[in-house]
């Protein structure tokens, strides 16, 4: 077990990358996500591998998608206005079944917005973002010691399902220091696997083509299942969150991100006063926990969204329960951040 | 009998999808013979763009990927730095290379990346309808150009060749065509260079072939190579714009 630094959010996703095997990163710098670009420049030389400043948002993601087809574990990061342009890459990569991640430290928007933390990128993460049938496995992790931990973890998916997956995390994640410890990844000795599909010349075997052009409606549509199928085997096995007092409370707060952080202090503090209420964190935005939301009907008499948006995973969460209680939320946007005694004021409204 | 003309070993043996007076299967064949006389088909990577060449990897017998329209540079990079002591090419068309990706080739170039771009001008979007290309020229005629390339509405037919070669961080660039025999010749010993100097690690070399559409020209076969070899030769001069030893 490694000591415990203090660092950032986004120095420790940039570490926990190297340590992954992460060996290719290409980036455009944008607040408030800079730190990962500044780490990886100087920690890649070192580590072996390669860090690219790129001319912009667009090539960066098509210098990952070129790594990625040669088996190297490769990255990309930026922010909201940066991730809309990426989405044609992810589409890309998606369609190719290249393994990439893509890292969104989330602003206010839209449009150029402000450089202050924000959730409002959500339904472009989880709902595909650029353009064709495919999804992405969505991370959000919820202090500096999961950006590591969840970061490390995202390389394994991507490899496992040969799938982008976006680490969704919001601007305070990414600037916060918190005391972080880097574990030995799980499956790290993944990233050294062989790769039976890439592209490195064909010296001994056959040529292979990647690529993502099918013009037979026949063959594009076969192709279109094997993803479905893929992506449904991805919502049985990967869904992950963490529930809070999930056997007796009656109020259920729903939260991801920095808001999970506020919303757990909002229920230690409730719970102190007896009364019966928790929370519950999704850890994959895409799958989405559908089956924790599921089991908690049972108890719950209302559940409370916070959200640093107008509301965007409340659907899902509807979604998820069939819309079998009543859903509420609480919101707060462009850069602004929900504050303890809001929340408060919010649940005794719905218990009136 | 002594065999003296052959397929090249780098290219498929099937039929062809372009048209009749097409000059990209002369520069696809091209290629490998270059591939097979340096021999480097076994650690070759090719990269297809979007457009009618987007099934290039139809032909070519090694690792070939496709890239996003216009990211064929970007996606040259990613391989390269990921693997250097492979060969890593990208065949790129005019609206490719000079539109969409017009900043994804400056700056590979710029960096210097140690790769080769194949750039086939024929002056038209073929794949989507013979629309106007950014190397269409003055007073051409295209589906988006009824009345012919104007400067004041459309600009000026862009120069690949001579925009790249003041960057420093290109070592080779020439123009060649494939409109006569002779001129497929001069094209392969500069694409066999742009090769070589890939090889020797001396970083980013292009090669433009100015290359007949006849669909898109409104010309038969034999007038639209004439007309590469007489008129668009005389807006785009074949020649070797940089060389640096």
């Amino acid at each position: 077990m490694g000591k415990k630094v203090l660092m950032c959010g986004n120095e420790a996703l940039a570490e926990a990358a190297i340590i992954a095997g992460c060996r290719f990163y290409a980036g455009y710098p944008i607040t408030p996500q800079n730190e990962i670009p500044a780490y990886m420049s100087k920690r890649m030389p070192e580590a072996g591998g390669v860090f690219i400043q790129s001319e912009s948002e667009l090539a960066a993601i098509n210098m990952v998608f070129g790594s990625s087809l040669t088996g190297t574990r490769a990255m990309t990061s930026s922010s909201s206005p940066g991730i809309s342009l990426k989405q044609e890459g992810i589409s890309y990569l998606a369609a190719c079944e290249l393994p990439a991640i893509i890292v969104n430290i989330m602003r206010g928007g839209p449009g150029l917005g402000n450089i202050g933390p924000s959730q409002s990128d959500y339904f472009q993460a989880v709902k595909g973002g650029g353009h064709g049938d495919y999804h992405q496995i969505v991370i959000a992790p919820a202090s500096a010691q999961e950006m590591a931990d969840l970061t490390m973890l995202s390389f394994d998916l991507a490899d496992k399902y040969r799938t982008p997956v976006m680490i969704l995390g919001d601007g305070i994640l990414g600037q916060m220091m918190e005391p972080v410890r880097f574990e030995a990844p799980c499956s790290g000795l993944q990233a050294k696997n062989k790769k039976d599909w890439i592209l490195d010349g064909c010296k001994g075997r056959k040529p292979r083509i990647i690529k993502s052009l099918i013009l037979s409606e026949r063959e594009l549509e076969k192709f279109n299942l094997k993803l479905h199928k893929k992506y449904n085997q991805i919502k049985d096995t990967e869904q992950r969150c963490e529930v809070l007092y999930g056997d007796d409370s009656e109020i259920m707060l729903a939260a991801y991100g920095t808001p999970s952080r506020i919303c757990r202090s909002v229920v230690e503090n409730l719970r102190k006063k007896g009364k019966s209420i928790g929370m519950v964190r999704p850890i994959t935005l895409w799958p989405f926990p559908e089956k924790a939301f599921k089991k908690l009907i049972k108890n719950v008499k209302a559940f409370l969204v916070v959200e640093m948006s107008c509301g965007q995973m409340i659907d899902d969460v509807k979604l998820a329960i069939d819309c079998a209680r009543p859903v509420h939320f609480y919101g707060r946007t462009g850069g602004e951040i929900p504050a303890e005694d809001e929340i408060i004021k919010k649940i005794e409204n719905i218990n009136g | 009998m002594d065999k003296i003309f052959e397929k090249p070993e780098s290219i498929r043996d099937i039929g062809t999808h372009y048209c009749p007076g097409c000059g990209h299967g002369i520069v696809h064949r091209v290629i490998c013979e270059v591939v097979d006389d340096l021999g480097i088909r076994e650690k070759l990577i090719g990269i297809a763009p979007v457009g009618c060449a987007v099934i290039a990897y139809d032909y070519w017998d090694f690792d070939v990927t496709e890239a996003a329209h216009g990211r064929v540079p970007a996606v040259a990079t990613g391989i390269k730095r990921s693997l250097p002591d492979r060969i890593v090419f990208g065949y790129q068309g005019d609206g490719d290379l000079g539109a969409i990706g017009t900043a994804e080739i400056i700056h590979a170039a710029n960096r210097g990346e140690n790769i080769t771009i194949i750039f086939i001008n024929n002056t038209v979007y073929g794949m989507t309808g013979g629309q106007m290309a950014p190397t269409t020229i003055l007073k051409q005629k295209t589906a988006t150009t009824p009345s012919g390339r104007i400067q004041k509405m459309h600009g000026f037919p862009l120069k690949v060749c001579e925009l790249l070669s003041v960057l420093p961080g290109v070592v080779y660039a020439e123009r060649v065509s494939v409109h006569n025999p002779q001129n497929v010749l001069k094209a392969k010993k500069a694409i066999k260079k742009a090769f070589e100097n890939q090889i020797k690690g001396l970083g980013f070399s292009i090669v433009e072939v100015l290359s007949p559409c006849p669909t898109y020209l409104g010309l038969s076969p034999q007038d639209a190579v004439k007309w590469v070899g007489e008129e668009l030769t005389k807006e785009y001069p074949l020649k070797i714009f940089k060389d640096v030893k």
